[in-house]
């Protein structure tokens, strides 16, 4: 039986009372749904905020990370005085002071394929606001296989998409994405940047479909792909279909259990082991010893130019990643090399890149040029 | 020639065009042509035995050409290519 509304409650909703898809009916469902959204940041913010004003009554939230200002300027659900606090606790505080009539829980913690069906067995819709591969074939492969919909977005720079991947009526994510791109190809926003208003629009249109879900009303976007481009302002569907040889959704599935995606998406760990990525590092102060000490160390700095105006380390060539691989010829095997971008994720591309061409005299500047500025260089700003 | 859509996360790599023109009467030789443009996507878009990465999704006509004749499937003069990559961007958790 759903559940009653409060008193409060039937003014709270008045205006989604006044629908008639929606009505009192479908507020007690929405009252009723219990909805798990996988991170706290861009896409998490307006999706918990509408998913919290629209009366889902039960509302978890993952995350493991901390409010930092550079989140501000597209994590709308934070604000500046909660920067350095947990952001499932600032989430929440926040969720429920837009709506005291909601349950909101929070898990501090990375989501894995240990903990993964634990924390989503309560709730029935399952919204995928995180940031990197790993998390997304683990969300997909979890709602595969528990029977739950998969409510996808992401974005980057000025593109969004949006999906409902629901295996039992519809494709799945690895239909579309049976792999993930090689490791370096598609930046992440923290590497190529994105504009704070896109996950507004596209976490909005993930809150909407997932309340559609709950309501049963309208058409979901199973079996679609919304293409959002913000330049052009354009919307493109493209059709989706199941992969008959779907390694987790078709009939003779490989995946029956959940699995961690770090090496399969080519995570740092894949390439340089762990333990001896370490030696191909260099601190900013240990660079800035040796540079003093001789001069035939080669900084290549990995940024797109534009990032040059913001801050450079004087010396360095620039040669952007992409470029990197079409330009080895202009580097000398036998020089020690030094090679950065802004926080060093870019450059671990790079240097990988370098090794597998057989340079072996080469290094990457450990936190980039961030960490160069924090330590030798404070003139220029940290971005 | 038909026209390639590039997706903004791989434009860096085709200097900053959102369209290439291609020959090719196929989607293979259309995408062949894109990295004889481009050779620095090669590595990215096909892998070490030379066939294209299944993270490349190629739709002509808002459908997958996967559900068409996959890389043979004919291209006329005006058919625009839309080439869909995976991103993973949720600005960030």
């Amino acid at each position: 039986m759903l559940p009653d509304l409060s008193q409060s409650e039937y003014l709270r909703y008045s205006r989604h009372l006044l629908i008639p898809d929606v009505g009192l009916e479908g507020q007690r469902k929405l009252k009723e749904a219990s909805i798990l959204v996988i991170g706290a940041g861009g896409l998490g913010s307006p999706v918990s905020l509408y998913l919290a004003a629209a009366g889902i009554g039960h509302i978890g939230l993952v995350d493991c990370d901390v409010v930092d200002l550079s989140n501000l300027q597209r994590q709308i659900i934070h604000g500046t005085n909660r920067i350095g606090v947990k952001k499932t606790t600032s989430a929440r505080e926040r969720l429920l002071d837009l709506n005291p009539e909601v349950e909101v829980d929070v898990y501090d913690e990375p989501f894995t394929s240990i903990n993964a069906r634990q924390v989503a067995q309560n709730y029935t819709i399952i919204v995928d606001c995180s940031d990197n591969f790993p998390t997304r074939y683990l969300t997909n492969d979890l709602c595969v296989l528990t029977g739950k919909p998969n409510v996808y977005g992401a974005i980057y720079r000025f593109d969004g998409q949006v999906s409902v991947f629901d295996a039992r009526r519809g494709p799945c994510y690895r239909c579309l994405f049976p792999e993930p791109p090689p490791p370096g190809l598609i930046r992440t926003c923290a590497d190529g940047g994105v504009l704070g208003i896109l996950p507004g629009t596209i976490g909005t249109l993930q809150a909407t479909e997932a309340i559609k879900q709950v309501l049963g009303v309208g058409e979901p976007l199973i079996g679609r792909l919304l293409l959002y481009n913000a330049l052009d302002m354009s919307f493109e569907s493209i059709t989706l279909r199941k992969n008959p040889n779907c390694k987790v959704c078709s009939s003779h599935p490989e995946v029956t259990e959940l699995i961690d995606y770090e090496e399969f998406c080519g995570a740092p760990a894949s390439d340089l082991e762990a333990g001896a990525a370490v030696n191909w590092e260099i601190s900013a102060l240990e660079l800035s010893q040796r540079l003093r000490t001789t001069k035939s160390i080669k900084l290549i700095d990995v940024r797109e130019p534009h990032e040059l105006k913001i801050s450079q380390i004087e010396g360095a060539t620039l040669i952007p990643l992409s470029q990197l691989p079409s330009r080895l010829s202009e580097l000398d095997e036998t020089e020690d090399i030094v090679v950065f971008c802004r926080t060093g994720s870019r450059s671990y591309h790079a240097l990988d890149i370098l090794r597998k061409a057989g340079f072996r005299k080469v290094k990457n500047l450990k936190g980039g040029i961030n960490a160069w500025v924090k330590a030798i260089d404070p003139k220029f700003p940290m971005y | 020639m038909p026209i390639l859509r590039i997706p903004s996360p791989i434009r860096s790599y085709t200097g900053g065009l959102s369209e290439v023109m291609v020959q090719g009467c196929t989607v293979a030789e259309a995408m062949q042509d894109l990295v004889r443009q481009y050779p620095s996507l090669k590595p990215h878009l096909y892998n070490q035995q030379g066939s294209l990465r299944h993270f490349v999704n190629l739709f002509l006509e808002e459908k997958n050409v996967k559900d068409l004749q996959g890389l043979d499937t004919p291209l006329e003069e005006a058919d625009y290519l839309l080439l869909i990559p995976s991103i993973a961007g949720g600005g960030d958790q």
